[in-house]
């Protein structure tokens, strides 16, 4: 006692603890060490932009180098969430710009960033070094030019899936001749014709260039140059497009990528012409993570692709590959970790394709690795689930997608409960589940009774009644996010396990059955969360306080009802229980 | 849900790009709408429905009996309410924005037959695969005219994973990977893109925009795989009422100097070089357009066939 621990060590003791849930602990010990862990604080996740509010934030962290933020909701992805519901990164990035001089990251998810919001950070950040804007919209390849002409030190430009207001390609050129920094560039989601001599200089002056993700828009010809500019590179992603096979053509572009000795993953793809595909094998083995799910590929030559890609930890890939070649890829890539299986005829009645639940039962016994699954198929069964289970109880993803809604197992016919009750039981460490097919209240109550590492759940077309709802709630302890659509949910469920919302990020319920009045005495009873009642066809007012509301998020906050709501979307505050309807 | 791409509302890829003008035709032309419950939205284009026979003037009201496309009653009123101050906002409104927010409605009037947002597809994905299931444009500008027959049997090639042994779905040339062009039809505020790559002829490109403006079964269901196809087969055998002159509308462009010209003077090379945008304009109001073009003398921008 009595003696006190200098602060210049603890800094420094410190300095080597980068997880945000360690610095979190480490700032509960004791006011000091509360003190001293913010100061040196460099980087900042908020999972929810609105949880908190740039001043807090700023008021905490006073010297935060980077930056993650996060705005709408998942289903935004989907369609769900009505545009200008919000989410806009320029009231922070214009309060980073007075607090952080000193910034070098911002990485933005499904946020609403303005041209203006990018010339913030071009001009008032003098160091900064890496910008992501995945699934973004807002900004035109103006604001990029402006990034490119300005910022010197960047490394990285991402700008993956996000809406561009693609006005030019000439932003590109916007680069000075003295920039030579850039390390990882993807803007896949660019659509007009960028000058190709000018990505050219770029990759070619850039030594240190390691991910390099084009458009499809780059001629398949005008490649092997590329390539040869850039033989360090380990990751790349481009269409392969071109109007006929040249011999010539051919050979270039298999040297070109012999030359790429360190390549480790590969996407695009987009057009490819089969008979190019062999100037990929011999790359093949190096290849850690391939994205084929752009590429009109084939089973047979599919088959031929992976095999040989013996390292593969990662694929994603149309459903193209059928059950056959998830055999191959379960005979021949023994490292797998993450499948994702994407459907390339989503609206059709009828299945195009001879892909079923086997072939996520072949990998599933395969591949001993295998932790995270995503995967879209028109039949499942109990059985299989079951099986899939058993065979990999270190799962730690799994999203089912069987396309058509209420699905049963196709074999008994009975609902998916007891397969996905399997999944939970067997996977003890799964944080992310996301459910299809024909489901009752059973489901829940399994999740409810083993989901206990479930951070992530996503509902749709499910459950009989309240009690689901109620299972989920109380019994999935580490519940961060729940989305729900579509399913018989109420109010009493939810106001039972109000307290619960609290230690959740965020829960998104659409076209359930949750009434205005549950909104409004959740809101009034809940001065920590945000309750915000979206209702595109009028004033929620304006119909009986019974009726229940088109779509509702709930999220906890710090910093009260956000001021930027457009007008379809009310906050359900501690007056609104009082006020008439 | 799940990671792949998002709702179930784009017409294959015609709406998958974005562009600022558009963004700022959608907002201007609806906020500029003077009573949306009062209007009736119907189209004088294609007479296939019975109705009232010729005659009837395309007036704000009145169109009810020539068939019904989404009224503006549809649109949930933010669509006007919001289109609104700030650059960021407006810049917000993304072409998606309308076949969003019409996602939502017509699936409630389609009674779910197309469910929004299922299966969970993302619109980046959507957009992708439209890009595989058009039709293929294997040549350049120049062999496009001559080209245009055969290329029109090729819209029958479905990419079909078990019907096609050929490996590959359709590519696009490496001149035009795509050409997207705005198309407004008068009276109807929300405006449609349409791939002009994606055609090789004139009559393709106005029966892509009569089924494109004709109905929600048509324009709205699934990306490209079935219905395009579908559509495009069945109705080819159907001359277009927008090129004949026996519509209550013509489809006009607009060129690279910003003049506004009949479509189908030009050979469809040079249509595909100049044309900006896209007009289906009332036939009583494009009256003008053709003295005009004789007018201009000293300057060659239409080359009679």
């Amino acid at each position: 006692m009595g003696y006190s621990f200098p602060e210049e060590v603890l800094e420094h003791v410190l300095s080597f603890i980068d997880s945000d849930s360690d610095r979190n602990s480490v700032s509960l010990v004791c006011k000091s060490w509360h003190d001293i862990e913010r100061w040196c604080r460099r980087r900042l996740f908020v999972g929810n932009c609105y949880a908190v509010s740039p001043a807090i934030a700023i008021r905490r962290f006073p010297e935060l180098r980077s930056v993650s933020l996060k705005g709408k909701p998942h289903f935004a992805d989907f369609n769900l969430v009505p545009h200008e519901w919000g989410g806009y990164a320029y009231p922070w990035i214009a309060a980073f710009a007075k607090a952080y001089p000193w910034l070098e990251e911002l990485r933005l998810k499904r946020m609403v960033v303005s041209d203006e919001a990018l010339e913030l950070i071009a001009k008032k950040f003098k160091n900064f070094r890496v910008l992501v804007m995945y699934s973004c919209e807002g900004f035109s390849t103006d604001g990029l030019a402006t990034i490119a002409a300005n910022c010197r030190n960047l490394k990285e430009l991402d700008l993956s899936e996000s809406e561009v207001d693609d006005v030019s390609g000439n932003w590109l050129s916007q680069f000075p001749d003295s920039y030579t920094s850039l390390e990882s560039l993807n803007i896949t989601s660019l659509s007009s014709e960028i000058r190709f001599s000018a990505l050219e200089r770029l990759v070619g002056r850039c030594p240190n260039l390691k991910t390099l993700k084009l458009s499809h828009s780059v001629p398949l010809d005008l490649l092997p140059n590329l390539l040869q500019k850039a033989p360090q590179l380990v990751e790349l992603g481009s269409g392969l497009h071109t109007k006929e096979v040249h011999p010539d053509l051919y050979s270039k572009l298999a040297g070109a990528f012999s030359g790429c000795k360190g390549l480790k993953r590969l996407c695009g793809l987009q057009d490819v012409v089969p008979s190019y595909l062999p100037t990929l094998y011999p790359i093949c083995v190096g290849l850690t993570s391939l994205n084929l799910s752009d590429a009109p590929i084939q089973c047979p030559e599919l088959i031929k692709l992976v095999s040989q890609c013996q390292n593969l930890q990662r694929l994603w890939v149309l459903d193209y590959i059928e059950d056959t070649g998830l055999n191959a890829l379960a005979e021949s890539c023994k490292d797998l970790r993450e499948l994702r299986v994407f459907p390339s005829d989503p609206f059709g009645q009828e299945p195009n394709v001879s892909l079923t639940e086997q072939g996520l039962v072949s990998v599933s016994a395969g591949c001993p690795k295998l932790h995270s699954v995503l995967y879209f198929c028109r039949r499942m069964s109990n059985v299989a689930l079951s099986t899939i289970a058993r065979n990999r109880p270190n799962l730690t993803h799994f999203r089912l997608c069987i396309i058509e809604r209420f699905r049963p197992d196709y074999i008994t016919l009975e609902p998916l409960d007891v397969g996905f009750g399997a999944i939970v039981e067997h996977c003890k460490d799964l944080k992310r589940l996301s459910l299809s097919g024909l489901l009752t209240d059973r489901v829940f109550e399994y999740i409810g009774s083993h989901g206990k590492k479930l951070e992530m759940l996503s509902l749709a077309f499910a459950g009989d009644s309240d009690l689901g709802l109620h299972h989920v709630l109380s019994g999935c302890k580490s519940l961060r996010k729940l989305e729900i659509r579509d399913c018989p949910f109420g109010d009493k469920a939810l106001l039972a396990n109000a307290a619960k919302l609290e230690t959740m990020r965020s829960l998104w319920m659409s076209a359930c059955q949750v009434s205005y009045r549950a909104c409004k005495l959740l809101g009034q009873k809940m001065p920590r969360l945000n309750v915000e009642v979206i209702a595109e066809q009028g004033h929620p007012d304006s119909s009986p306080d019974e009726y229940p509301v088109e779509k509702l998020y709930i999220y906890r906050t710090v910093s009260g009802p956000r001021s930027d709501m457009p007008s379809f979307v009310w906050t359900m505050d501690k007056n609104s229980a009082l006020s008439s309807s | 849900m799940e990671g792949g791409s998002g709702g179930g509302v784009c017409t294959s890829g015609s709406m998958s790009t974005v562009s600022k003008e558009d963004n700022l035709m959608v907002s201007t032309e609806v906020s500029s709408y003077p009573d949306e419950a009062e209007l009736e939205l119907g189209l004088g284009l294609s007479l296939g429905g019975g109705g009232g026979g010729g005659g009837v003037k395309p007036q704000e009201q009145g169109w009810a009996q020539y068939g019904r496309i989404l009224t503006a009653k549809d649109f949930p009123s933010t669509v006007s309410s919001s289109s609104s101050s700030s650059s960021s906002l407006s810049r917000a409104n993304r072409t998606t924005v309308g076949t969003k927010r019409r996602a939502d409605s017509v699936a409630a009037s389609n009674n779910g037959s197309q469910v929004v947002g299922w299966p969970p597809i993302r619109a980046y994905r959507m957009n992708s695969l439209a890009n595989q299931s058009k039709s293929p444009v294997t040549e350049d500008l120049n062999s496009m005219v001559e080209k245009s027959k055969s290329t029109n049997t090729m819209v029958e090639n479905t990419y079909n994973g078990s019907n096609n042994t050929n490996g590959y779905a359709k590519k696009k040339g490496p001149l035009n990977t795509s050409f997207f062009v705005k198309v407004n039809m008068d009276g109807i505020p929300i405006g449609r893109k349409v791939d002009l790559s994606a055609h090789s002829c004139y009559e393709t490109l106005a029966k892509t925009l009569e089924e494109m403006f004709q109905g929600p079964t048509t324009t709205v269901n699934a990306i490209g795989s079935s219905n395009e196809n579908y559509d495009a087969m069945t109705e080819s055998t159907r001359p277009s009422k927008l090129l004949d002159g026996s519509s209550d509308f013509v489809l006009t462009y607009e060129d690279k100097e910003g003049d506004w010209m009949l479509v189908g003077d030009v050979p469809w090379g040079m249509f595909l070089g100049s044309a900006r945008r896209l007009r289906i304009m009332r036939t009583s109001d494009a009256n003008g357009l053709a003295p005009r073009i004789q007018e201009r003398n000293g300057r060659q921008r239409s080359m009679r066939i």
